[in-house]
């Protein structure tokens, strides 16, 4: 089961299997474990190997591409045809989308199965996928931990080895931050290289979507299908397409690595700052020198995150009124009642608490004081980071202050659960792609990860880095004892 | 007291696209309800606007039109409140960086000309449908409309009586079709009005506070509605109330205006730049390929009408009330300009177009009124109508014969010069035959030929009327007029 996307395409160009073998195998997994793990929210074994069949006809007919039969799991945030889209939400519990997110059409075109839709923060607001409408997710290294969040279940789907690969969404940390505490490898590209269409939306101005693997070479296959351009998003780029695995085996002699000192100062834990100083180490070994750099008005990240990205929630979420799809409340007295009961019932505490802040911020006389405020500080934000990129190629730092942490640790205390972001949010508010993956384990023998942030449009110089890592160390081969 | 009122207006064009502004669903007027709304309109969980590049270049036409700055980065934002038919929950609008800002419209009032001021003209999309009358106990939900691109132009509080507001409208629905940016169909709502009214005591410089009369789909019912407002504010200021800034609604069947809701039961929208939609950024070569595309303006016409031909300030606004009509006064004038020309040369232009304005006015204007009719429908073309005053201006009909081929062609019995020939209509201009005829008429009336010697110039007319009522009105009365003055003198 251990097996990497490279790996299961070779298989499967051999002929030694099928994707309706593997994907058997995948759903036998699911069935098992997911009772403990509750990664996936919707699986559909007849529409998963009816997809693997097509996929077996297409290789039998040598259209196959590279990736053709290998299965993946998405993030139940993607809206597929035919498939339920929840967005971890009891307001679109009953909700079966009528068409393909472009994500979801580029997998399609590639051949690639889906073996379902994972489990998630109730509309990726979270970061422990506690806030999901169909409960919480388990960290399958240590079922007592959350997985993160917001895409904690397909992160765990993925460290079990009940998917080969999964999607995830990125709006402040919500693919590296699940992948640090589960222990696989998570990118999050520049904003605008992966169309949003069909990703229900959380915050427009952040949201992006990326793979989530075991390897960066992985990601970097997943990438390939994933990324260009999509004349239905406005805010995709029109680029020249791109094979992100080109730079894979480039030697990193030379490298420059950032290491921003506000990202090793106070509330870091030890034993996740020794599993970084490590991996810095082995970057020496490699060939890498390090150079310090300063993001100055990082430590604003998290104050400003909570005003933009609540503020487009506020908005974003309108649309889940009870009129015309989703939840309605069973009774009400009129059109007003029908609204708030609507969306009282319908929406969970946090998004509830997010709207609010959000509403608040864009309201009549403080719109100025924080939405537009928080802008500028955003600008800086990313001004920052153009300044560090002058002196060093990639920036390195640890993607979550800890460890995972147990299950409703942090429940109670929002502003804490908001902190675990500390580190990745900083990325999103300046657009710039960036990447977890597996460098250790911490004191509770939980999963460390290691982030890398790349220049913008760096995402093949940064699976490059990480991909060199791995193969001077195996963290990324490990799996979960017990499954 | 003296009471002066202040009226701006804040108008929704819908533009002539063929889709709507942020997705590919078609705008057709009419369709089975909610068959022209597609993910998009439906505001599905995931999906994302697109802007219609034709909705920008119809704007960027309309600020030029006008005069107006067109700012080369424009913004769309958000307006955020709930409501059923809104289906995400927001409309995109503009908010703090419109398309267009500025601009002037010039308007005439009776003999009085005035130009109004433009604040701002912003593209934004429609909302759907509440339908309330067609089912029992539930309000039905037509998307079709939602999506459709609309211009929203404000003006500044300029007008003065709800007769400028109702010239203004007029003036700027004439351009709005002039250019061609919107249909002008008032029915299908392409082309509403609401209207900021307040009163103030003549002579004070602030204003007074206003009341918003939303959505008048025709220019009777603004005219109605603002004069309403205007007698119910001031009523209520001199029984002593204030008036309360509010939303107010027309009621055509009552003629009065009532209450929607008032400034504390505003929305706050809570605008912010649309994050799904980039910057507007216009090019040069953009606003110069729009530029190119602008027809001749109102305005320009009417000048070239009085510079170049000689019309009377009102004759050039007569005509170019809608481009129609201009179209179709400009094409009589360009054939006859080539039609054989028996008065050609010096002043050429000027008759021709003199007495093309005379007949597109009056016979053909006033028979399109009877019977209510558009330029379009007319059922006389130019190049017929041309063909008529062709034979008026070469002395074949006289005046009056003339209107009587203009209503034969009416009446589609063809052309004029068929027309003509089968009514044996032709005037008389054989000399030999008139002047057989005055002989006559000279013989028959002494006491007329009389009273011209001893110098009563009346009974010369008198002479001249027997004789076209000898020919049947079939004499050129020109021909007459010196043949009889050649015949009394000798």
């Amino acid at each position: 089961m251990n097996q990497t996307i490279k790996e299961l395409s070779d298989l499967l160009a051999r002929g030694e299997a099928s994707s309706a073998e593997l994907c058997q195998d995948y759903l036998a997994r699911i069935e098992r474990l997911n009772p403990r793990l509750n990664a996936f929210i919707t699986v559909d074994p007849d529409k998963t190997l009816e997809e693997a069949r097509a996929a077996d006809a297409r290789r039998a007919r040598g259209e196959a591409g590279p990736l053709t039969g290998v299965p993946v799991a998405h993030k139940d945030i993607f809206c597929a045809e035919g498939w339920p889209a929840t967005c971890g939400s009891r307001m679109l519990a009953d909700f079966v989308s009528p068409y393909d997110a472009h994500v979801i059409s580029r997998f399609k075109a590639a051949g690639m199965p889906s073996l379902g839709k994972t489990n998630m923060d109730e509309f990726a607001m979270g970061s422990s996928n506690e806030t999901s409408f169909f409960g919480a997710v388990r960290n399958p290294w240590d079922e007592r931990a959350v997985p993160g969040g917001s895409s904690g279940g397909s992160a765990a789907a993925v460290a079990a080895r009940m998917a080969p690969a999964a999607t995830g969404t990125d709006t402040g940390g919500s693919i590296r931050q699940p992948a640090a505490l589960t222990g696989i490898t998570g990118l999050k590209p520049t904003y605008g290289v992966v169309s949003r269409y069909g990703m229900i939306a959380f915050a427009s101005s952040l949201d992006q979507a990326g793979p989530m693997a075991p390897s960066a070479e992985d990601c970097a296959l997943l990438m390939n299908v994933m990324a260009g351009f999509d004349a239905r998003d406005s805010t995709s780029l029109e680029r020249p397409a791109e094979d992100y695995a080109r730079d894979l085996d480039r030697p990193l002699k030379g490298l420059r690595i950032g290491l921003p000192r506000e990202f090793f100062g106070a509330g870091l834990a030890a034993d996740v700052g020794q599993a970084v100083e490590a991996a810095l180490a082995v970057y020496r070994r490699l060939g890498a020198e390090t150079v310090e750099v300063g993001l100055p008005n990082s430590g604003l990240s998290v104050p400003v995150y909570y005003v933009l990205a609540p503020a487009e929630a506020s908005s974003n979420l309108s649309r889940y009124d009870g009129v015309r799809y989703g939840y309605r409340a069973a009774a009400y007295a009129d059109l007003t009642d029908m609204y708030e009961r609507t969306r009282a019932e319908g929406f969970g505490a946090e998004v509830k608490r997010r709207i609010m802040i959000g509403t608040y911020v864009l309201s009549h006389g403080y719109y100025d004081a924080y939405y537009l405020q928080a802008q500028k500080i955003r600008r800086l934000i990313a001004q920052d980071f153009a300044e560090a990129f002058k002196a060093c190629d990639v920036i390195l730092g640890p993607t979550a202050p800890t460890t995972a942490f147990d299950l409703g640790a942090k429940t109670a205390d929002p502003v804490q659960m908001y902190l675990s972001d500390i580190y990745t949010i900083a990325v999103n508010l300046a657009g710039l792609p960036g990447m977890s993956l597996p460098c250790g384990f911490g004191a509770d023998h939980r999963p460390v990860g290691l982030q890398i942030v790349g220049d913008w449009f760096g995402e093949a110089r940064m699976l490059n880095v990480a991909h060199q890592y791995q193969l001077a160390t195996d963290w990324h081969r490990r799996m979960p004892e017990g499954l | 007291m003296q009471w002066e009122t202040v009226i701006g207006l804040e108008v929704h064009t819908q533009l002539t696209t063929r889709s709507k502004i942020f997705s590919g669903a078609p705008i057709e007027f009419g369709a089975a309800p909610n068959t022209q709304a597609c993910a998009v309109d439906l505001a599905l969980p995931g999906v994302l606007p697109v802007l219609n590049r034709g909705a920008v270049e119809r704007a960027i036409k309309f600020g030029l039109a006008i005069g107006a700055r067109l700012n080369r980065v424009n913004v769309f934002a958000r307006k955020n409140y709930f409501y059923p038919d809104l289906p995400k929950g927001y409309q995109i609008s503009q908010f703090e960086l419109p398309i267009v800002e500025g601009g002037e419209l010039a308007i005439q009032v009776g003999d009085a000309s005035k130009v109004i001021r433009l604040t701002r003209a912003h593209l934004e999309e429609d909302a759907g449908k509440s339908l309330h009358e067609d089912f029992h106990g539930c309000t039905g939900i037509d998307l079709n409309r939602a999506g459709t691109p609309l211009l929203e132009i404000v003006s500044e509080p300029d007008m003065r009586s709800a007769k400028e507001a109702v010239a203004y409208a007029r003036a700027l629905y004439n351009l709005v079709t002039w250019i061609g940016i919107c249909d002008g169909n008032m029915q299908e709502g392409s082309f509403r009005v609401d209207a900021n009214v307040s009163v103030r005591p003549a002579g004070q410089k602030e204003f007074g506070t206003r009341r918003e009369i939303k959505n008048l789909n025709s220019f009777r019912f603004l005219e109605q509605a603002i004069d309403y407002e205007v007698r119910w504010q001031i009523e209520r200021i001199e029984d002593g109330h204030a008036i309360q800034q509010a939303t107010v609604l027309f009621d055509p069947d009552s003629g009065a205006t009532r209450m929607m809701r008032t400034k504390e039961e505003a929305h706050d929208y809570r605008y912010f730049p649309d994050p799904d939609l980039l910057p507007v950024r216009l090019d040069d070569a953009l606003i110069a390929r729009m530029q190119s595309e602008l027809p001749e303006l109102p305005q320009a016409k009417q000048a070239r009408y009085q510079s170049d031909w000689g019309l009377s300030a009102y004759d050039a606004a007569t005509l170019t009330a809608s481009h129609a009509l201009a179209e179709y006064f400009e094409a009589v004038v360009a054939k006859l300009l080539v039609s054989p020309r028996p008065q050609a040369g010096e002043g050429q232009g000027e008759r021709v177009a003199k007495l093309a304005a005379n007949w597109v006015m009056g016979e053909l204007s006033g028979t399109l009124n009877k019977e209510g009719l558009d330029i379009a429908e007319s059922r006389i073309g130019a190049a017929s109508l041309a063909g008529l005053l062709a034979r008026l201006q070469d002395g074949t009909l006289s005046g009056k014969l003339a209107k009587e081929v203009f209503a034969a062609m009416w009446a589609g019995e063809g052309e004029a010069d068929a027309i003509i020939e089968a009514k044996g209509l032709k005037q008389m201009s054989d000399t030999g035959e008139i002047e057989r005829i005055l002989d006559e008429v000279l013989a028959a009336n002494p006491k007329s030929v009389e009273e011209f010697r001893a110098g009563k110039d009346k009974a010369f007319n008198a002479l001249v009327g027997q004789v076209m009522k000898a020919t049947r009105g079939k004499a050129n009365p020109q021909q007459v007029n010196e043949l009889l003055k050649k015949k009394l003198a000798g």
